[in-house]
């Protein structure tokens, strides 16, 4: 089984210190085209998150057969395989949710996240701390997207879920700003995800800048009254 | 990873180019059973898709027959803006023709091709027209898609709807602000005149081509025409 720190490491990792969007800046690509609402980037982390466990626990479960050598095709060879694997499957058993989920699949296959957390992680960690892994770094960029989309459909165009009814028919998007907000462009189109990129990553350097300074305090202040 | 016992150098290159082609031959037989396995749901459910499509263009309840079995493969059409052969599909009622179904292509939208799906009636008028994909900027020029129109009582792309190459003028088939008659929304107009100019060459494509659309060649040969057609 699995150990309560290491599940613990495995989360934070996932979700915040080793956060694939703001630490790894891994998966630039799709993270441009997708987030342009909240809606997207969350449906798309969670195509992501489906094809990081399942490519995850597959080489984690043949690590021991794969020669060092020729690792590297051999991971695309197998995340290849899953994802076109998942493709299928969803298409046919679940097809609702792969007319809204679908489009994004064969845009994982270029997510260099999944190939990178397979080498840093999946092929030295035993299957179920895999998965784990998987999943966790799916989450942290299910927020990150989230709100990055968020953030750029409310500076574009003056609603939060846009989209919405695709994936829940009858719901509404909220309509934040007045209608008549004239957009601004510069938030949807790529350079205002950079921008809002950046935002983001500097906002999580600066908290975890102050958290650092306050445990610095902290253990100055606890060496001077010792 | 694998113990590595004392191996000369191109031994090893071997063993390991041998467990490479096993990977990909295992991987290659999960990837043809899973294709195998989903291949006639998946048929299916493209056919239904397809369907769902033309509905949209075309009322359900106009036609009696199988409209997707009724189809005509068109070679390259500069009309429709395809370079590539495309699929015609036939409408008919009690064997008389109702409609045609076809894609067009607007080459030139605001960021690359729009695809249209087409209902031209027999008589050349336009019933309907649907984006099948594009890639125009989200929240500007994505008001083509009837489900992004915030004006839902009536879409941008239903103003097609009822018109024709001879009930309008070749100059009306503009948008207003190039003196034509058709709306558009501020901020996003270069995405409305690739699709007007896509439409205009498609009613003229129902117009003209009527008898290679519907095989009837001249009253003479029609017998014949409708026969080739069917047994395509």
């Amino acid at each position: 089984m699995i150990a309560r720190s290491e599940l613990r490491s495995i989360v934070e990792n996932g979700v915040w210190k080793q956060n694939s969007s703001l630490i790894q800046i891994l998966g630039l690509c799709p993270l441009l085209a997708v987030s342009t609402n909240a809606v997207n980037g969350v449906m798309l982390s969670l195509a992501t998150i489906l094809v990081m466990a399942v490519s995850n626990v597959a080489v984690a479960s043949l690590r021991h057969l794969i020669p060092h050598e020729v690792r590297i095709p051999v991971f695309i060879l197998i995340i290849a395989a899953l994802v076109t694997v998942v493709d299928l499957a969803f298409n046919v058993f679940l097809h609702e949710l792969y007319l809204v989920l679908g489009i994004f699949i064969p845009l994982i296959v270029t997510n260099c996240i999944v190939l990178a957390r397979v080498e840093a992680f999946a092929a030295r960690n035993p299957p179920l701390q895999s998965t784990l892994d998987g999943i966790f770094m799916g989450v942290g960029m299910l927020w990150t997207l989230g709100l990055l989309g968020a953030m750029r459909e409310f500076f574009g165009g003056g609603t939060i879920l846009a989209g919405i009814d695709m994936v829940f028919p009858g719901l509404q998007p909220l309509q934040i700003l007045p209608a008549d907000y004239p957009g601004l462009l510069l938030a949807i189109l790529p350079p205002g995800a950079f921008i809002l990129l950046g935002c983001m990553i500097a906002w999580k350097n600066w908290v975890e800048a102050r958290a650092a300074a306050r445990k610095r305090a902290l253990t100055v202040a606890a060496a001077h009254s010792a | 990873m694998i113990r590595r016992r004392e191996l000369t150098a191109p031994m090893m290159a071997v063993r390991t180019a041998v467990i490479l082609f096993v990977f990909v031959i295992v991987f290659t037989g999960v990837l043809a059973g899973a294709y195998l396995w989903t291949k006639p749901a998946l048929e299916a459910s493209a056919a239904e898709e397809k369907m769902k499509l033309v509905n949209e263009v075309l009322p359900p309840g106009s036609y009696d027959n199988d409209l997707l079995a009724d189809a005509i493969t068109l070679a390259a059409e500069p009309l429709l803006g395809i370079d590539d052969s495309s699929q015609l599909y036939r409408a008919r009622r009690q064997g008389a023709p109702v409609a045609a179904v076809f894609e067009a292509v607007a080459p030139d939208g605001y960021s690359g091709r729009i695809r249209l799906l087409i209902a031209a009636a027999h008589d050349g008028r336009i019933l309907g027209v649907r984006v099948i994909q594009h890639k125009e900027t989200p929240g500007l020029g994505d008001y083509i898609e009837p489900k992004k129109d915030k004006n839902k009582e009536r879409p941008w792309i239903s103003q097609f709807t009822g018109l024709s190459y001879q009930s309008l003028a070749a100059p009306a088939w503009r948008v207003k602000k190039d003196g034509g008659h058709f709306d558009y929304l501020a901020g996003a107009t270069v995405t409305p005149r690739a699709i007007v100019k896509a439409v205009a060459k498609a009613a003229r494509f129902a117009a003209d081509r009527r008898a290679l659309i519907y095989g009837e060649e001249s009253t003479a040969g029609a017998a014949g025409a409708e026969n080739q057609g069917e047994s395509k």
